[in-house]
């Protein structure tokens, strides 16, 4: 057999894929190592999708995702962040915000085009735009500016082949989220050089102190940035794939063309899951966010007593406590962890060099299991 | 003083502690004891209760729907008649509903026979009392926001990006 292509071949796997596998092969285990919450979804937005699939309603949609949702999309993104998209033409369905950021990247790239990413981030982002045939420029960030990306690493990254930066705030796996006047340089560096922001925000309804800052509502941004973001967290439907991209019409258009020849559109009933989601769910949404932000508080300062000092994270469902003070790697740390306490965390080296050291925990578990989990940790720092 | 928040944890859980509901809600100790207490006080919290699935437990118990017509005259309005039926321990719940009829009343029994007894002898008997319709519980699915049955697992993967 031909070998494979070279990019995909080049591409490591997921750092988490391979302790997923270690941890699939035991019983018993106390994980806080989901990324997805713990809720199911919630009825309302079930019950909806089941009453689509009596109607029957299994068919294709347009390319662009149904209009009733994307006008309910337009909508909401008015109510809650004062932004306009015109759903005719700059708001597109995707199947979740993976493959959003998938395609933002193949419409804006052309080959060795590079892509700014601060670190440490989500698993999927250097391989995207890898794929893409662009070129990933990861920045390292941390603790000590609660990892969070300075402006002028930015700047000094910038090269004449930059063509976009990508921003996750809030942020999987530091729960980092950026202040306004951060926010707002780095918008301002984009500007100077003409470039894309990817705006991956997945995240937003989950911040629990002070509001969301929406990327595009900053000065100069509306007109270069890709808005992703999805229903995968905020309403508990990863299993739905389902989310969208908000930008300007032309790049929407050129996503479009691509999620057109490779997806067709996204699932039928899940966008009718998604209609009922924005209309009636923001209840359900605000119940899980009080009970993440209560988690939150509990696991922050439970990490911190044991002597895994973390940082109070602004938004998502994750913390990143040090481990440097055990001596150990963060692989070392997770798999002793494992073994020994039968707790799973996810080594932070998974989403970039500058993770070494560090662990992420996610909340998206009850209480009482983050309790039981805490007390092995405890045990198991103590043995050390 | 009044605090939702807190409120809803121990509705959740009521044997929550103050210490950790002080973590949970970024509040100290102090404040949310303090909290707890005036609203026990002001009998916003009226008690601590356990849900038992007494069913669970081996016990057998019989509860019945009662609707009751009640006809109101001077001087004997609906809370006249409905305390007079609340006051019996049998009786678990009284409600004045909308509609045909205009109390519901929920009896608890050992047996079939001793809650058609109560309800033949003592609520149909009463001073005001026109009619009564009674259905019997068969099976409790949901009660008080609580599902009976078996609690649904957590079929996440256990480690995810
Ligand atoms: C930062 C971030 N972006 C995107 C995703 C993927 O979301 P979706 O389910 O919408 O594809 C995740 C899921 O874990 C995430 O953590």
């Amino acid at each position: 057999m031909r070998s494979i292509s070279k990019i995909v071949q080049s591409t490591p796997p997921s750092g988490i894929r391979r302790f997923f596998d270690i941890v699939s092969t035991m019983e018993d285990v106390l994980s806080l190592g989901v990324g997805e919450p713990d809720f199911d979804t919630p009825w309302c937005i079930r019950e909806a999708c089941i009453y689509s699939l009596e109607r029957g309603h299994t068919h294709y949609t347009s390319n662009y995702g149904m209009l009733e949702l994307r006008r309910a999309i337009s909508e909401s993104l008015y109510k809650r962040e004062g932004l306009w998209y015109d759903p005719e033409k700059q708001l597109l369905i995707t199947v979740g915000v993976s493959e959003g950021m998938d395609i933002a990247m193949r419409a804006v790239l052309n080959p060795g085009d590079e892509v700014i990413i601060p670190e440490p981030c989500f698993v999927s982002y250097q391989p995207c735009v890898l794929f893409a045939g662009g070129k990933p420029v990861p920045i390292s960030t941390c603790e000590e500016n609660g990892f969070i990306v300075r402006p002028e690493q930015i700047r000094d990254a910038v090269t004449a082949n930059t063509k976009a930066i990508l921003l996750g705030y809030p942020a999987n796996p530091t729960g980092a989220v950026a202040p306004r006047d951060i926010l707002e340089e780095i918008v301002n560096i984009a500007c100077k050089f003409d470039l894309f922001i990817i705006s991956d925000e997945i995240y937003g309804r989950l911040t629990y102190e002070g509001k969301h800052i929406s990327i595009p509502t900053l000065p100069g941004a509306y007109e270069r940035t890709i808005l992703l973001d999805g229903f995968s967290k905020a309403y508990a439907m990863t299993g739905w794939r389902i989310g969208f991209a908000a930008g300007p019409a032309e790049v929407v258009e050129a996503m479009m063309k691509i999620h057109q020849y490779t997806i067709m559109c996204a699932p039928t009933m899940s966008q009718f899951a998604a209609i009922e989601a924005i209309r009636n769910a923001d209840r359900e949404c605000e119940e899980m966010v009080e009970q993440y932000n209560q988690r939150r508080r509990v696991i922050v300062k439970g990490l911190n007593d044991i002597g895994l000092p973390c940082l109070m994270p602004k938004g998502a469902f994750y913390v990143f406590p040090s481990i440097k003070r055990t001596g150990l790697s963060s692989d070392e740390f997770c798999e002793r962890l494992l073994f020994e306490e039968k707790v799973a965390v996810v080594p932070g080296n998974a989403f970039g060099k500058c993770g070494e050291g560090y662990i992420r925990c996610s909340y998206a578990t009850s209480l009482d299991k983050i309790n039981q989990a805490l007390e092995r940790i405890a045990r198991f720092v103590s043995r050390l | 003083m009044i605090d939702h928040e807190i409120l809803r944890i121990l509705e959740r859980d009521a044997r929550t502690s103050p210490a950790q509901i002080a973590v949970m809600t970024g509040k100290s100790e102090e404040e949310v004891r303090q909290a707890i207490k005036h609203m026990e006080e002001s009998g916003i919290i009226r008690r601590y209760k356990t849900v038992v699935d007494w069913e669970r437990a081996g016990v057998e118990r019989v509860f019945a729907f009662i609707d009751v017509r009640v006809s109101p005259s001077r001087g004997v309005g609906f809370d006249d008649v409905a305390r007079r039926i609340y006051k019996y321990p049998e009786v678990h719940s009284v409600y004045l509903v909308s509609g045909d009829y205009d109390l519901r009343v929920v009896v608890e029994g050992e047996n079939m026979r001793e809650v058609a007894f109560f309800v033949a002898e003592k609520l149909a008997t009463l001073e005001g009392v026109l009619s009564t319709r009674s259905s019997f519980l068969l099976k409790k699915y949901k009660d008080d926001g609580d599902v009976y049955e078996e609690p649904e697992q957590d079929d996440r993967l256990a480690v995810t990006p």
